[in-house]
């Protein structure tokens, strides 16, 4: 017998991938769901709030103070909260939104809102340093809010707007790992579920490279575009 | 359309205009903008002056309503813009180009694409827009970069992309918020050039806004000078820089002709040149106002034939002419030796034309600043002393002395003629 017994919990000393091979490829498309659907809508939306936090900010384009600082405490309230935490204190919520609270999708919605508040800061401490002058150039030919917005704003901050979305891809990544906890898939499930909970360190590593080359692929790609925007 | 008849009146109107902005944390609010009534023809290359913080900026901007006036009333083009709504300004903006101070390009598009950014907001086919473009970076001799980023030009050129961008839509008005102060006095001429070329090809009225006399005397055939929110004086460019009534005015002139020495060279001359060291100023017209009264006659004028009438001997040692509107303006400063009662005679004779300013021999100095206050001239001050200086107290108070002292001119250097 190869198998030793301790604290009457089964260790494997060799895995067996032919099991686990299936598990690990739904889990990654599992991640991949969870992450890309969140970073779109999430991040959508959090442009818009963003730009909303940014054009009510004192002195730009639709300045107004009332406006700013229930946005502004609002976002400050729920960025700290870890996620885990989070997670369980959104159940009612996702209930009523989702229908469930167990599940990939019911991981889905409180990681799309934790995204959009993470997003909006983000995408408004990006815009701040746009230079003013650009904005007053565009409203001098007659372009309205919505148009400098578009044309000259967020074109303007591009490049660290792109690096700022591979920045929330990862907080975004590390988000999807605790699905598990409340009966979602994913990488994280799957090496909590077949690695750490089976003492099964190869398995627990398997799943944390693919996440690694996961982030690398995503920063290096973000890069040469901040780097290609950047060269102007 | 009915403005045709009045194409010569003003385009842009001015009355009595306030701008106030609040201040955080501060009872009042700060005044940029103080009561100012003025009024711009159509063809004018119109400069307003002032030192930083005189509300220069913020007046150019209630033109085109980045700004809405406190009270009064701004009428451009026959419309009233400080009670337009936003989306009603629009239209109009398009017809009021601007160029800035630090360019405002925008940086993540290139030469081509800046120009033609005006022209899609205006909805132009895209065919319209390209040959607009290729057109006006014609015009202003930057076509071979259009397909670079601004970061990729130097200042000059970043202007130029300035200004034909802001011609794009055709306006009828170009406003220049200190549109040559970031750039080197070479390229500073260079713009000016083209700006001048802009209102004479297309009969562009400009408004220049400018801390830098020189830009005004260069092109602006119009001044009106800023201190403290007020418009304190203006005119014919010419008029102003041969006739400055206010102190703040006399000081930007300074500036820029370097006609009158400053004490410390009146000094280094004195240690040189033992005679009699007079300054006279150079005018080559009578100042007239509109109904061709003589405000200031000119002066300077019979310099040379006086010299050989009354045949003194003089050196010609520091001096300065320049020209505003094809006119000549300065001064020079003599050195005149020989019998003191016969300089002094000859000083009598030349001061019934001209304004001088006596700074006495080596062994009989005249002071400085008693020279200068006799002649009624302000002493080419530094930049830094005045703004620290100047108050709107002053300022009101100089008017009512200056006023005054304008008309006693010429016997105030006669009787000092006679006194030595």
């Amino acid at each position: 017998m190869n198998a030793i017994t301790a604290h009457g919990v089964t260790l494997a000393s060799r895995t067996d991938w032919s099991v686990l091979r299936p598990l690990l490829g739904q889990s990654i498309v599992q991640t991949l769901q969870m992450v890309l659907i969140t970073i779109v809508i999430g991040g959508a939306l959090g442009l818009v709030l963003g730009v909303v936090l940014y054009g009510t900010r004192p002195g730009n384009l639709f300045e107004n103070r009332v406006v700013y600082r229930i946005l502004d405490i609002l976002v400050n309230i729920v960025r700290p909260i870890p996620f885990i935490i989070f997670l369980a204190a959104m159940q009612p919520l996702t209930i009523k939104v989702v229908g469930t609270s167990i599940g990939t999708s019911a991981a889905i919605f409180p990681m799309v809102v934790m995204c959009t508040f993470a997003t909006s800061r983000l995408v408004e401490q990006n815009l701040v340093p746009v230079d003013h002058g650009m904005i007053e150039a565009a409203r001098s030919m007659g372009a309205s809010t919505f148009t400098i917005i578009r044309t000259v704003l967020i074109p303007e901050a591009l490049a660290p707007l792109i690096l700022a979305y591979a920045f929330l891809f990862i907080g975004v990544l590390d988000m999807s790992a605790m699905a598990g906890y409340i009966g979602g898939g994913g990488l994280g499930n799957f090496a909590i579920a077949y690695g750490y909970q089976k003492f099964d360190q190869a398995v627990t590593w398997t799943a944390v490279i693919i996440m690694i080359v996961l982030v690398q692929v995503v920063q290096a790609i973000a890069n040469a575009i901040a780097k290609r925007l950047l060269r102007r | 359309m009915a403005q045709t008849s009045e194409a010569t009146g003003p385009i842009i109107t001015f009355d009595h205009v306030v701008k106030e902005f609040r201040q955080r944390g501060k009872a009042h609010a700060a005044r940029a903008v103080d009561d100012v009534t003025l009024s711009i023809d159509e063809g004018d290359v119109f400069g307003i002056i002032g030192y930083s913080g005189a509300g220069k900026s913020t007046l150019v901007r209630l033109i085109n309503a980045l700004e809405q006036p406190t009270s009064g009333t701004v009428t451009v083009m026959g419309q009233q813009v400080s009670s337009m709504r936003e989306s009603q300004l629009r239209p109009l903006r398009q017809k009021i180009g601007m160029i800035f101070q630090q360019f405002n390009l925008f940086s993540s598009k290139t030469v081509a694409q800046n120009v033609a950014y005006p022209l899609k907001l205006d909805h132009w086919r895209k065919d319209y827009q390209d040959k607009r473009v290729k057109e006006l970076l014609e015009f202003v001799g930057l076509s071979e970069h259009a397909d670079k980023y601004p970061s990729q030009l130097s200042g000059g050129q970043k202007q130029r992309v300035g200004i034909a961008r802001a011609l794009a839509t055709n306006p009828k008005v170009l406003l220049a918020d200190e549109a040559t102060s970031a750039l080197d006095p070479e390229t500073t001429t260079e713009v000016l050039e083209l700006l001048k070329r802009v209102n004479e090809r297309f009969g562009i009225t400009i408004v220049l806004i400018t801390h830098q006399m020189n830009v005004v005397q260069q092109i602006a055939n119009r001044v009106a000078v800023m201190s403290a929110g007020k418009v304190v004086e203006q005119g014919r460019t010419y008029d102003v820089f041969a006739a400055p009534r206010q102190e703040v005015t006399k000081r930007f002139i300074a500036t820029a002709m370097d006609g009158l020495p400053d004490q410390a060279r009146i000094e280094v001359m004195r240690s040189q040149w033992p005679g009699r060291l007079v300054s006279v100023l150079i005018r080559q017209h009578d100042i007239t106002d509109a109904a061709g009264r003589v405000l200031v006659p000119a002066s300077g004028q019979d310099i040379s034939e006086l010299i050989a009438r009354h045949d003194v001997r003089s050196s010609l040692l520091y001096g300065g002419i320049d020209t505003v509107q094809d006119i000549a303006i300065g001064a020079m400063t003599y050195e005149f030796t020989g019998d003191a009662d016969h300089i002094d005679t000859f000083l009598a004779d030349l001061a019934r034309h001209s304004d001088i300013v006596d700074f006495g021999t080596r062994e009989h100095p005249v002071d400085y600043d008693t020279a200068v206050a006799r002649a009624q001239l302000a002493p080419p001050l530094e930049e830094e002393a005045t703004r620290t200086r100047r108050t709107l107290a002053d300022d009101l108070e100089m008017e009512e002395q200056v006023d005054d002292a304008v008309e006693e001119t010429p016997t105030a250097s006669q009787q000092e003629g006679s006194t030595r």
